[in-house]
């Protein structure tokens, strides 16, 4: 075990270090945008006097990296700074509102995204692998053509179509699901279930094809191997020769195109969030590039490369522990 | 009483090319009770395929196209699914040519072991890890407590053939079909899992299949032996019986393959300069040391043979004397000077001098390269040549491997044999007109009659150019037929070297001893003499142990 222990610590470490050089190129790139905070939140009229003063009291006036020092500092200790767009510049009294945090308003919207996130893939991972399993054991035949078919089109559709043509199935037609997912604090798990169910589906159709294929792929390329010939000289039946002797060996590339898939649902919903009108991070992030919230923007950023890199991680370090000769060294 | 396996005018079709080639032409086959028959032929003479078809199983891309297989009067043509699968494993048992490859890498021996008692209901998991244990220790594997308790990769492959054998004892069936259950092995490991073999088939009386293409094995093993060429049946007679009076020419010619015997040349004189002289190398791989203290000479127009099971360094010495590998210690000196330890530092000359020839013709050949582009890339580098004079030296290089230019300078790799692959490698080595090949278990992958051929090559070679060779090799045979020197070489050391006519006369080396009398002869009681010997040898210093 203490190889594996040494690995891990090796990826957390070097994701650690990913993070920290994508901090800098959000932080880079955030400022890079065009136009000013300041500028916009004054409007054209404003003299230069009261910009600068805005400037000064929100630090923009200091050189970048003394900047990025400050917040990669604070971000550290679990502090995203405040963000410009709720604190009251006009009565501004030096002291902050807690509700106009960055924390404040990223963490029910991203834990509104996780909630989304984590119903799509409680459907969609074990649908994806389970339709693979059976896609490679009946390979060939209409099974395996149809549900490649199925997936491929619902993946080749524009997310916005999928969810309307859900929208008008299970909320028109038959209206037996909300169309409408708003969600908020206070509401019982049943009904925020209800409420998700539609989005999660049609991000489920989204998701689905890449991990299905990669599952059925990764099993067929082991189905030549010596010892699942072995497995089925021994009289095993088909499914648990696959089951039993081939996904073992297969799970490496199915982790990683999972952990892909899931890290997409965090990070890159906002067409699904926007038809469905569901308060998530992504319509949030939206909304403050608009705005020019470079703190919201930031934290955004670094909150989406943060599961990036975790989500990978954890693949990378699922597949290392489902290799046996890492697991039990001789 | 009725055979237990029969096997009438059966048809075995393979395809490739989008067309369907026979591989099988109407073999007829009949296994009593507690027989063991031997199944022998080279490589594509449809050894596997038919034994795989006594098991009712064929391979994808491949179909039965006629004939009939009765198995303990069930039709196994005919048979349903269903009902073939429950005989596979439980009455039908199949151990494979690589073990390592065999067991599933991600489930522990004894959960694969119990997997077809458990399934087929013969035994539940307690009762079969009982009978695991006590197979494994009949099977001589050590700690047969625990050992299966083990990943396979944690497991020799020796043990691992044993541990498979075992597997397939695990529902006591009538008939196990053993796919060159020893050939992945070297020739010390091989006697001991031959012996467990034989013995566990004839305790339990159980019937056999035995495939390989080594003939001194085979007469270990069988009752009797059948000889397959390409998809047809040459002769079936008992063993002794063939052994001493084959009656068919093709047999005779595989008993004759191991006659080939080189001359030997005459010892340098004492005022030879070796041409190769590796001295002192010691080499790692990291913190692994796998080299340690090597030295030996090659003198001019002579073949030094390597020797030694696998993981004893001989391709590794190959590696640093072509500088792939600098050493840590140690100089390889060619004609008197000390090569630069790196590839890299050597000069094109240098570089030129010493040339390679590998096992896998196969993979060293650039499958999408004509043959006149593999041999004439070396030529062009060294020798600058361009044209129509590249043209015409690689078409005499074809010559002298004994390829008709016309015919092969633009054929591609995947076009020719196995053989005509190793000859493209040895004219690609001659292109660069070297003084030194290093041949790296170049007969390994090739049936006797393709080797034999090829060593009758390398040396009308060796007496046309004057061309030295290292040869490295596990196969005592090759040893005996080619060999000028032999070089033994155990865990990183050289053991014992020496002319090959002392080599080959005791008093050895105690491990060139064990080596030596490892090899099988062509004598259905060697292995039992052998055993008998060993046990003899074995109670002795287990005697003196316990005093």
């Amino acid at each position: 075990m203490g190889s594996v222990i040494r690995i891990v610590l090796q990826r957390l470490a070097l994701g650690l270090l990913t993070l920290l050089i994508v901090s800098a190129v959000i932080f880079g790139a955030v400022n890079l945008l065009p136009g000013d905070f300041a500028q916009a939140v004054l409007g054209q009229s404003a003299t230069p006097e009261a910009v600068a003063a805005i400037r000064t009291q929100l630090g923009l006036d200091q050189p970048l990296p003394v900047r990025y020092a400050q917040w990669l500092w604070d971000a550290a200790r679990g502090d995203l700074g405040v963000s410009f767009a709720q604190a009251n510049f006009a009565s501004f009294t030096g002291r902050v509102d807690p509700s106009a945090t960055v924390l404040a308003q990223i963490g029910p919207r991203f834990a509104n995204t996780m909630f989304l996130a984590g119903v799509t893939a409680a459907i969609a991972v074990p649908l994806a692998v389970g339709l693979g399993i059976l896609a490679a054991l009946w390979r060939d035949t209409a099974f395996d053509k149809g549900a490649n078919i199925a997936t491929l089109s619902s993946i080749s559709s524009p997310e916005f179509f999928v969810a309307y043509i859900l929208i008008l199935l299970f909320a028109v037609v038959n209206p037996v699901l909300p169309s409408l997912s708003n969600i908020f604090p206070g509401m019982s798990f049943g009904e925020r279930l209800e409420k998700t169910l539609l989005p999660a589906l049609t991000l489920t159709l989204v998701v689905t094809a890449h991990m299905m294929r990669m599952t059925r792929a990764a099993i067929l390329n082991l189905m030549a191997q010596p010892y699942i010939e072995m497995a089925r000289l021994k009289g095993m039946r088909p499914l648990r020769v696959i089951w039993r002797h081939a996904l073992p060996n297969a799970l490496a590339p199915i982790v990683n195109v999972v952990a892909l898939n899931l890290a997409y649902l965090v990070t890159g919903v906002v067409v699904v969030e926007v038809v469905f009108v569901y308060p998530g991070i992504g319509q949030l992030f939206v909304d403050s590039v608009k705005l020019r919230d470079i703190p919201v923007v930031q934290a955004c950023c670094l909150i989406f490369a943060a599961a990036y890199i975790l989500l990978n991680l954890t693949a990378d370090i699922l597949s290392i522990i489902s290799n046996p000769r890492l697991r039990h060294p001789k | 009483m009725t055979p237990l396996l029969e096997i009438r005018d059966l048809r075995i079709e393979g395809r490739s090319d989008e067309e369907w080639h026979p591989i099988i032409n109407g073999v007829d086959l009949t296994l009593g009770r507690g027989e063991v028959l031997g199944l022998i032929g080279e490589s594509g003479a449809g050894k596997s395929t038919l034994g795989l078809a006594a098991m009712g199983y064929v391979r994808d891309g491949v179909r039965i196209s006629g004939g009939s297989v009765m198995f303990d009067g069930i039709d196994l043509m005919n048979a349903s699914t269903e009902e073939k699968r429950s005989l596979l494993g439980r009455r039908i048992a199949y151990v494979a040519q690589s073990a390592a490859a065999s067991f599933n890498p991600a489930h522990k021996l004894i959960d694969q072991h119990v997997e077809a008692p458990v399934r087929h209901g013969v035994q539940d998991r307690g009762e079969s890890i009982e009978d695991a244990i006590e197979l494994y220790a009949k099977l001589r594997l050590p700690n047969p407590e625990e050992i299966g308790f083990r990943y396979p990769h944690q497991v020799s492959g020796g043990q691992l053939q044993r541990a498979m054998t075992a597997m397939a004892m695990s529902c006591r069936p009538d008939l196990i079909i053993f796919d060159e259950p020893t050939t992945a092995l070297d020739v010390t490991t091989q006697i001991e899992v031959l012996a467990a073999i034989r013995d566990i088939v004839d305790q339990f009386g159980t019937s056999a299949i035995y495939i390989t293409h080594d003939l001194a094995v085979v007469a270990q093993m069988a009752d009797r032996i059948k000889v397959l060429l390409r998809g047809d049946e040459v002769e079936t007679a008992p063993t002794r019986e063939m052994l001493d009076a084959p009656r068919e020419d093709y047999t005779k010619s595989l008993w004759a393959v191991r006659g080939y015997h080189r001359p030997e040349k005459p010892k340098p004189g004492p005022e030879s300069v070796p041409i190769l002289a590796v001295e002192g190398v010691t080499a790692a791989y990291g913190e692994q040391v796998v080299l340690n203290e090597v030295s030996f000479d090659i003198h001019p127009g002579r073949t030094v043979a390597v020797v030694g099971e696998s993981g004893s360094g001989k391709s590794t010495t190959a590696r640093v004397i072509t500088g792939l590998l600098p050493p840590r210690s140690g100089v390889v000196r060619f004609e008197g000077e000390a090569l630069p330890p790196s590839y890299r530092q050597r000069s094109k000359d240098q570089l030129r001098q010493i040339q390679m020839i590998y096992q896998m013709a196969d993979t060293a050949l650039n499958p999408r390269q004509s043959i006149a582009q593999i041999v004439g890339r070396p030529v062009r580098f060294y020798s600058g040549l361009k044209g129509r004079r590249l043209a015409a030296r690689v078409d005499e290089l074809l010559e002298q491997i004994e390829l008709d230019p016309a015919i092969y300078r633009d054929r591609l790799p995947g076009e020719l044999s196995g053989g005509q692959k190793q000859r493209v490698g040895i004219a690609r080595a001659l292109a660069a007109e070297p003084r030194l090949i290093i041949c790296d278990e170049v007969t390994s992958a090739l049936d006797q009659l393709v080797a034999e051929g090829i060593l009758k090559l390398l040396a009308r070679l060796q007496d046309e150019l004057g061309l030295s060779y290292m040869f490295i090799t596990h196969d005592l045979a090759t040893v005996k037929a080619i060999a000028d020197e032999v070089v033994v070489m155990k865990e990183g050391r050289v053991i014992e070297q020496g002319p090959k006519t002392e080599m080959f006369t005791p008093p050895h080396h105690p491990y060139t001893d064990l080596l030596l009398s490892s090899v099988p002869e062509m004598d259905p009681d060697w292995l039992d003499r052998l055993l008998a010997e060993r046990r003899v040898e074995a109670l002795g210093e287990a005697a003196t142990d316990k005093m």
